[in-house]
């Protein structure tokens, strides 16, 4: 033991990373580490076709004409950017590859509960990937990410049916995740950790799981009746033939808005860890954000018909879906208001992972803000299908989910490659992501206030909305710099990075508490609690002696 | 207590061949293996239930025209059928208490049992499908619902395009409830091969349970189409 210590070429721990080589070794693994990295590149991936999508919708809203592309084409554009984004980046992004490393080193287990299925749940994704690969290479999809009939069903003469079937499967392995986190949660828990001690990161993925589970089933029938409907012409959703397009709205929204809780929730429970950390506090209030990630979950399903209000429901239903949406807003701010009181008297460490955090909460609430200008009856019907729903839900799940996402990237970047990243640059892009942000999609607020449509190719009767949309397509460039810089830099700390320790930020949570990267069964032994969650003052009380407190 | 007698003791352990290296124990990998079994159902329920809700919004819309497509199936095929489900629920209790008790035969034999059941549904199903097959009453550019009277009014005809709403809803439910049938079979024969192999001791049975638990839910699945598409405002 001593003899190891003293050698001047330390070896190198074995690790999840270095326990085997080879690609089979890596293709055909259980362990749920190494399906997050699986899962990180092929995510990655795909954002950055998303984003290649979004770039060309920018340079095409440069100018007023449609001179970049065809009419035809910048619906496709639109439409696979958003298939892209929302079904192959969003929706698995932080459960898939955060939630997938941390969720059993967090519970202090070994593994999730079916380690096979997580692999299974890669697979499926990667397979709905290349169908939809396939789809985009042969000519696309034009109905734009929603898929509404009877366009989707009896006149786009796009490939409709392979984005459905993609999406389709892929749906199947976002359910298998859901379902493995829950079971995870509920059985696996190390001796003495309570549902109490939780880390609000693992409540905020049992409620994503919740919504995984039970949502998308009913999108992957909905696919299979679209698909079905346009394969046979069954009339299920045509009107020319007895069916109602708006039981397709229902179906569809009744999992596409809790979908948009998918995204967001993970991202909340990272911000949650993060402040907690770089505040060095006891969060405040933990059972009011562990409940309110639940009632989201609960309230999520409740709001979908707020897509639909100039649709043709009933004046009565839009009414209640009206109220209903108002009050999924009221967990949403608890959360807000519980994250600015753990600030308030804390000892905030400006990392770039709280940069984040912060980034987080603003943008978060301003799209949630202007969410409920669109809850509001008067106000929708004003700004339906404008440029202020864009700002709105970008705000939310770029603004929101993406910034969660990066922000737990930094922060477990340590643990997940047992290197540092470059703190200056990470804060630099940080900051670059922020700004690239607001000027890319607060002057869509304005455009859609002033009555820019979306998903329009060509605005060369409203000349005026220019200014704008450069300012809009400038920031998208400042954008796209800022999610380039963390991917090239963390491929950097991976050769060149410092080793980082077992605990570099001093974090609370049994994840910290094994070595960086962990072992494949993740702890020596298994942990048992007794302690908790984010015990910052117990962490931070050996320091307090030293510290002098000044003024 | 250094590493390597931590490691030492791990593997020590007294285990269960059939319990996995990341649980603690074996309740807790039965604990883990029917919970999952259930949230897989509840997604299930999900999946089917938009299918019912839109069978329901139409059934209400189109009350008269589905009762007549309703009608022109036969609901003593469809009794039949839920008799024989029935049946296949039960051998699959006794397969499991077989496993229970130890009695091998009465596992293996109840497990062949429901697999046969299981046959003669996809069978009777068959016979079902090639009816309206012959009768033009599958969806698409054959089908032909002509002058077929609404019960009750026979002064009035079905409409032919409301009917083939409610073929195609008929045509998807059922199938994708016979695509969960097939799916039991492959999964049935796993177990009937695994029980062969002798896996399966009284201490161990969690695939015959949670297997078991898919079939019963398929059963449940039939429970609900049978009256939903057959046994609704039907007239002789």
């Amino acid at each position: 033991m001593s003899m190891a210590t003293t050698t001047v070429q330390p070896v190198e721990r074995e690790n999840y990373l270095n326990k085997e080589y080879g690609v089979g070794s890596w293709l055909l693994t259980t362990d749920h580490k190494r399906i997050a990295l699986l899962y990180l590149i092929s995510i990655t991936f795909f954002f950055f076709i998303g984003g290649f999508f979004a770039l060309l919708i920018r340079l095409e809203l440069l100018t007023p004409a449609s001179d970049l592309v065809q009419p035809d084409t910048y619906n496709k554009l639109f439409t696979m950017h958003g298939q892209v984004m929302v079904f192959f980046f969003l929706i698995p992004s932080i459960p898939a590859v955060l939630g997938n490393f941390l969720v059993p080193l967090m519970i202090g287990a070994k593994d999730l509960a079916f380690p096979r299925v997580n692999l299974l749940s890669w697979y499926l994704y990667i397979i709905g990937g290349v169908m939809m690969l396939h789809c985009m290479l042969t000519g696309g999809v034009d109905t734009g990410w929603t898929f509404y009939t009877p366009f989707s069903t009896a006149f786009s003469n796009t490939k409709v049916i392979e984005a459905g079937l993609a999406i389709f499967v892929a749906g199947f392995s976002s359910i298998l995740t859901g379902l493995n986190f829950v079971v995870t949660i509920h059985r696996m828990r190390a001796p003495g950790m309570t549902w109490s001690r939780l880390p609000l990161f693992i409540w905020a993925h049992y409620a994503t799981s919740i919504i995984q589970i039970l949502g998308t089933p009913v999108i992957a029938i909905t696919l299979v009746l679209v698909v079905a409907e346009r394969a046979l012409h069954l009339g299920i959703f045509d009107p020319k033939l007895g069916g109602d397009p708006l039981l397709f709205q229902h179906l569809f929204w009744f999992y596409s808005h809790p979908a948009v809780y998918i995204m967001i929730l993970p991202s909340m429970g990272v911000v949650t860890e993060i402040i907690a950390c770089f505040a060095r506090k006891r969060i405040f209030g933990y059972s009011f954000i562990a409940l309110s990630s639940i009632a989201i979950a609960v309230f999520g399903f409740l709001v979908w018909a707020h897509h639909m209000f100039v649709a043709g429901i009933s004046v009565y239903a839009a009414l209640v879906f009206s109220l209903l949406s108002y009050a999924v807003a009221v967990p949403s701010a608890v959360k807000v208001f519980n994250w600015t009181a753990t600030l308030y008297k804390g000892s905030i460490h400006y990392d770039a992972p709280m940069l984040y955090a912060f980034g987080f909460i603003g943008l978060f609430t301003m799209g949630g803000l202007t969410g409920l200008f669109l809850a509001a009856l008067g106000i929708d019907v004003h700004v339906t299908d404008t440029y202020f729903v864009i700002a709105h839900f970008h705000y939310i799940m770029v603004g929101g989910a993406l910034m969660g996402y990066l922000g737990g990237m930094h922060f477990w970047w340590p643990k997940i490659s047992g290197k540092l990243y470059p703190e200056g640059w990470a804060r630099l892009a940080a900051l670059i992501v922020f700004i690239g942000f607001n000027l890319t999609f607060f002057p869509q607020f304005v455009l859609g206030y002033l009555g820019m449509p979306r998903r329009y190719a060509d605005y060369s009767h409203m000349p005026e909305f220019q200014v704008l949309n450069v300012l809009s397509t400038a920031g998208a460039t400042v954008l796209g710099v800022g999610y380039l810089l963390p991917m090239l830099y963390f491929l950097w700390s991976m050769r060149y990075g410092k080793p980082a320790p077992d605990n570099p930020w001093n974090a609370a949570g049994l994840e910290w508490m094994t070595s960086s990267p962990p072992t494949t069964f993740n702890f020596e032994k298994e942990p048992i609690v007794t302690w908790e969650a984010y015990n910052y003052d117990e962490l931070d009380r050996a320091h307090k002696e030293e510290v002098k407190v000044v003024g | 207590m250094s590493d390597s007698t931590v490691v030492g003791l791990h593997h020590e352990e007294q285990h269960h061949p059939e319990l996995l290296h990341h649980f603690a124990e074996p309740q807790q990998q039965r604990d883990a293996a029917s919970l999952g079994m259930w949230i897989f159902l509840a997604t299930e329920v999900m999946f089917f239930g938009g299918l019912f809700c839109a069978y329901l919004i139409y059934r209400r819309l189109y009350f008269g025209d589905f009762g007549a497509a309703s009608s022109s199936i036969k609901a003593g095929l469809g009794a039949a059928n839920t008799a024989v489900l029935i049946c296949s629920s039960l051998t699959v209790v006794l397969a499991i208490w077989g496993a229970q008790i130890g009695r091998r035969s009465l596992m293996i034999g109840s497990l062949v049992l429901t697999m046969l059941f299981g046959l003669t549904f996809l069978g009777i199903k068959g016979v079902e499908y090639k009816e309206k097959f012959d009768e033009h009453h599958v969806p698409g550019a054959s089908f032909s619902f002509d002058h077929v009277p609404i019960p009750g009014h026979p002064d009035q005809y079905a409409n032919p395009r409301h009917a083939q709403i409610f073929f195609s809803l008929y045509f998807i439910m059922t199938g994708l409830h016979a695509l969960h049938m097939i799916i039991g079979l492959g999964l049935f024969a796993w177990l009937l091969f695994m029980a062969r192999k002798g896996r399966f001791t009284p201490e161990y049975y969690t695939p015959l349970d949670v297997g078991g638990l898919y079939w019963h839910f398929v059963d449940i699945v039939w429970i609900y189409l049978f009256p939903l598409l057959y046994l609704i405002d039907r007239h002789p």
